[in-house]
C-alpha cells in the first residue's frame, strides 16, 4: 500500500483514510524501534535528505533515525553548514540536490510555503518538516497516533492547544488533524497569540486557560517563542506563565484522566511546570518515540515497494 | 508633413465629451480636426500622404496614460528599461507614461531627471514623465530638490515604495511643493503596524502562515495624508488604494473639500488574497491584494468618482527574485500589457461606463500631472491616440511580453479586449 500522491506537505491536504493509513502504518512500525536489532530492510537502496534551514533536534534526529531503521541512507544537511551560507538560493540547492537522484527530500524551512514552492521544482518527493508558521504535518500525525493510543479513538475527544496559537505550525496541522478525526478543539492563549480568522477554521476560541482545559480531554501546550519577544506579545514571562502556563494548580480542575501533550523543546517554567511535564498526565516522551515510527510510515507510504 | 487619418472609428473622448462615429485626422503629431464619418466611396482624403487606418469596428480614444510605472531606469536596467518598459506601455496602449523616482540613483535631483528624460528622448517609446523623489535617497529625512526636479520637467513628487514616515517631513512637501503645481503622491503605509508581513492579514493569512498586513496599515496613513492635505492645502493624491478604509476617508475628505485624489490598480479589484493561496510569488505585491469586501467598496469608489485614476504599478521583477520563498520575493507585479482587458471587466459588470474609464486611464491623469495637451483628442492636442478592439480574445503569455520582465499572476488568463493599435504624436508605435 502507497499513498497515491508524491508529497506530504500539510494535514489540510490529506483525507481522513490518508491519515488513519498513516497512523495504522505507523502502529505497524512500533515494534521495529524496540527490536534488539533495530532495522528492517524495507527502504534499501533508497536516499533520503533532509534539508534543514532552521535548527533542530527532535524533527532531525527522528527522520534520520526512521530513514535508518528502514534501511534508507540518510543525509543531514543543514542551512548554516552548506552552501547557503554562500548565498546559494534554495532552488539552486534543491536542484543541486536532485541531479544527486534522491527518493526523497525533508525540509524544515522558516519560510511558510516553502515545501509547496520545492515540490513544484522537483520530481522526488518532499516530505514538510515545519515551514514557517504554517505546517508542520509529522508532528500532528505522531501526535493524534499518541492521543489514539491512549484513547482508542480521536471522534468525540475534546482538545485544547494552549499558548502562541499565531506564530505555531504545530497549531495549524493538529487543528486540522484532530478536527478531521472528528475530535473538537479549542485554541486558548492572550489575543496578541492569536491569528486573525482563527475562529473560522473550525475551532473554539478561548482566552483564558482554566476554561479551556475545564473539559479537555487532551491539553496541548505550545512553546512560547523567547526569541520572538522583541515582538512583545505578552509583558513579562513571569505574567505569561502565571496567567497562561499550565500548573498543577491549574491541572487540578482539569478531568482525571487528561493527558498532556507539547511538540518540544519545552521552557520549563514557562508555559509548562517541570512537575506537570514530567508528571503522570505527562505524554510528552510518548510523542518523540511515536515520532519515530511515523516518519517510518511516511517513508514508507512514499517510497516503499515497487515504483512505476 | 505626415498625415494620419483615423476612419469611421467609435471616437470616445470623455474630455469633450464625444462618442460616436468620427473620422480623426492628425497632422504633425496634433490632432487637426475630429469630423462626422460619412460613409461616401470618396469621402475623406485620397492622396499619398495620408496613411489611413481603418477603425470599423473599433474605438478610438485618447492614448492612456499611466501615473504609476516603474521604468528601473537608472540601476535596475536588468528588471527593466525606459526601452522596453515603454514597448510594454505602447503594447498596453499606453502612450505616456509616469515614472516612479525609487530608481538607482534615486531620481531626487535635476540630473537623474534630465537624464531619464535624455534616454527616454533617445529610446523610448511612448512619453515619459518623471516623478521626483519626495526626500533625498527616498531616506524621508531631508526633502529632495523639488524646485529643481520641477525645472528638469518631473511632473509630480512621491518616495513610491516608501511611505514618508515623518509626519513633519511630509507637511514640509506638501507646503513646499504648492507654488510648483506639483502633485504630492503618497504611498500611504503605516510601515510600523506589520513591518514584516507580505500579505492581507486574514483568515486566508493564518492558512498560509504567512505574516499579515490589516487594513489599517493603509488607513492609518491615508487618514495622516488628509489630514496633512487640510492643514496645507496642497494637492495630495493617494497610491494605489486597496483598503475599503481608505476609500472611504478620501470619499469623506472630498466631500469636505480637501483637495485630494486617488488612483487604483487593476489587480487590486480583480483579485483577492485567495490568489495567494499555493504560495505564487506573482501575488505578491505592496499593498497587498485584499478581501472581496475591499474590492466591493474599490468599485463604488470608481463609480461615485472618488478614484480618480487607474494606473499599472507596473512593478518588474527579474525571475531571481520572484524564483525565491514567499517571504524572500520581491514585492510587485508587471501591469502596463494586462490592465485594458482586466479594465474592460469592469464594464462588462456594469460598474463604470467604458466612457469613465477612458477618461480615468487619458483626461483625469492630464488633469492631475497637468499634462497640456495630453488625455484629449481635441484640436491641437497631442496625438495620442489608443485604438482597441473590445471583442478580441487572447491569451496571455508571459514569455511574449515586452517587458523585460515576466512577474505577472495573469499568465495564461484568457482575456477579452485589446488594444490593437498605439499612436504616440500621429505615429504607430504598436500594432497587434
Amino acid at each position: 500500500m502507497r499513498l497515491k500522491r508524491k508529497d506530504i506537505l500539510t494535514i489540510e491536504d490529506l483525507d481522513r483514510d490518508e491519515i488513519g493509513l498513516i497512523l495504522s502504518t505507523a502502529e505497524s512500525f512500533k515494534e521495529v524501534s524496540d527490536r534488539e536489532i533495530k532495522k528492517v530492510p524495507t527502504l534499501r537502496g533508497r536516499t533520503i535528505i533532509n534539508l534543514f534551514y532552521e535548527a533542530s533536534t527532535r524533527t532531525r534526529t527522528s527522520f534520520e533515525i526512521a530513514a535508518k531503521r528502514m534501511s534508507a541512507d540518510a543525509i543531514n544537511i543543514s542551512a548554516s553548514s552548506s552552501s547557503v551560507v554562500k548565498g546559494e538560493t534554495l532552488k539552486d540547492t534543491a536542484k543541486n540536490l536532485e541531479a544527486m537522484n534522491p527518493d526523497c527530500i525533508v525540509l524544515r524551512h522558516p519560510s511558510s510555503g516553502t515545501p509547496q514552492i520545492l515540490s513544484r521544482l522537483l520530481r522526488c518527493s518532499v516530505i514538510n518538516a515545519g515551514d514557517g508558521a504554517h505546517e508542520h504535518p509529522s508532528q500532528a500525525l505522531l501526535d493524534l497516533l499518541t492521543v489514539k493510543q491512549r484513547f482508542g479513538k480521536i471522534n468525540g475527544l475534546k482538545v485544547a492547544i494552549v499558548g502562541d496559537i499565531a506564530h505555531s505550525r504545530v497549531a495549524r496541522s493538529n487543528i486540522y488533524g484532530f478536527i478531521k478525526l472528528g475530535a473538537r478543539v479549542s485554541v486558548a492563549g492572550p489575543p496578541t497569540m492569536m491569528p486573525s480568522g482563527i475562529d473560522k477554521m473550525g475551532c473554539g476560541v478561548c482566552y483564558n486557560v482554566e476554561d479551556a482545559i475545564l473539559d479537555a480531554d487532551v491539553i496541548m501546550m505550545l512553546r512560547i517563542q523567547l526569541e520572538r519577544q522583541n515582538g512583545c506579545l505578552f509583558p513579562t514571562a513571569r505574567e505569561y506563565s502565571r496567567l497562561f502556563g499550565l500548573d498543577s494548580k491549574k491541572l487540578e480542575k482539569a478531568k482525571k484522566d487528561v493527558v498532556i501533550l507539547h511538540p518540544g523543546p519545552i521552557n520549563r517554567g514557562i508555559e509548562i511546570s517541570s512537575d506537570v511535564a514530567d508528571g503522570e498526565y505527562s505524554l510528552i516522551l510518548n510523542q518523540v518515540k511515536n515520532g519515530v515510527a511515523v516518519r517510518m510510515a511516511l517513508f514508507y507510504l512514499l517510497l516503499g515497494g515497487s515504483r512505476e | 508633413m505626415k498625415r494620419l487619418l483615423i476612419k469611421g472609428g467609435r471616437v470616445i473622448d470623455p474630455a469633450s465629451g464625444i462618442d460616436g462615429i468620427f473620422n480623426v485626422y492628425a497632422v504633425g503629431g496634433k490632432i487637426a480636426a475630429v469630423k462626422p464619418h460619412v460613409q461616401t466611396p470618396d469621402s475623406g482624403p485620397q492622396s499619398d500622404d495620408w496613411d489611413i487606418i481603418d477603425a470599423a469596428g473599433l474605438i478610438v480614444c485618447p492614448g492612456f496614460i499611466d501615473m504609476h510605472t516603474h521604468l528601473r531606469e537608472p540601476g535596475y536596467e536588468y528588471k527593466e528599461t525606459i526601452q522596453t518598459g515603454t514597448m510594454a506601455a505602447a503594447a498596453g496602449g499606453f502612450t505616456s507614461v509616469a515614472c516612479m523616482a525609487n530608481t538607482n540613483p534615486v531620481n531626487d535631483n535635476a540630473s537623474v531627471t534630465r537624464y531619464i528624460l535624455k534616454k527616454a528622448a533617445e529610446e523610448a517609446v511612448v512619453k515619459v514623465f518623471p516623478v521626483g523623489a519626495i526626500s533625498k535617497e527616498l531616506k524621508g529625512e531631508m526633502l529632495a530638490e523639488i524646485g529643481e526636479l520641477k525645472e528638469a520637467g518631473c511632473v509630480a513628487i512621491s518616495d513610491d515604495g516608501r511611505p514618508v514616515i515623518s509626519s513633519a517631513l511630509m507637511r514640509l512637501a506638501l507646503e513646499y511643493a504648492k507654488p510648483f503645481g506639483l502633485l504630492v503622491i503618497s504611498h500611504s503605509e503605516d510601515i510600523g503596524l506589520a513591518a514584516d508581513g507580505v500579505m492581507n492579514e486574514g483568515l486566508i493569512s493564518t492558512k498560509l502562515g504567512l505574516k499579515g498586513i490589516p487594513n489599517a496599515k493603509e488607513d492609518i496613513m491615508v487618514a495622516r495624508d488628509i489630514a496633512l492635505a487640510e492643514l496645507t492645502g496642497a494637492r495630495l493624491h493617494i497610491a494605489h488604494i486597496s483598503t475599503k478604509g481608505a476609500v472611504e476617508l478620501v470619499r469623506n475628505a472630498k466631500q469636505r473639500g480637501v483637495n485630494v485624489t486617488a488612483e487604483v490598480t487593476p489587480h487590486h479589484f480583480t483579485l483577492t488574497d485567495e490568489a495567494v493561496v499555493g504560495y505564487n510569488t506573482n501575488t505578491k505585491m505592496n499593498p497587498p491584494l485584499r478581501t472581496k469586501d475591499d474590492i466591493d467598496a474599490i468599485k463604488i469608489g470608481l463609480q461615485d468618482g472618488t478614484i480618480d485614476a487607474v494606473v499599472t504599478d507596473h512593478a518588474p521583477q527579474s525571475i531571481d527574485e520572484k524564483d525565491v520563498e514567499f517571504d524572500n520575493a520581491a514585492n510587485g507585479i508587471v501591469g502596463l500589457e494586462t490592465a485594458l482587458p482586466l479594465l474592460l471587466r469592469l464594464v462588462s459588470e456594469g460598474v463604470i461606463s467604458l466612457s469613465a474609464l477612458i477618461e480615468k486611464l487619458s483626461a483625469n491623469p492630464a488633469k492631475l500631472l497637468r499634462l497640456g495637451g495630453k488625455g484629449k483628442l481635441r484640436v491641437g492636442a497631442d496625438a495620442d491616440i489608443t485604438v482597441i478592439d473590445l471583442n478580441k480574445e487572447w491569451v496571455v503569455d508571459a514569455k511574449n511580453l515586452k517587458s523585460k520582465s515576466r512577474n505577472t499572476p495573469f499568465d495564461g488568463w484568457k482575456m477579452k479586449g485589446r488594444v490593437v493599435k498605439t499612436i504616440v504624436r500621429g505615429k504607430v508605435v504598436y500594432e497587434w
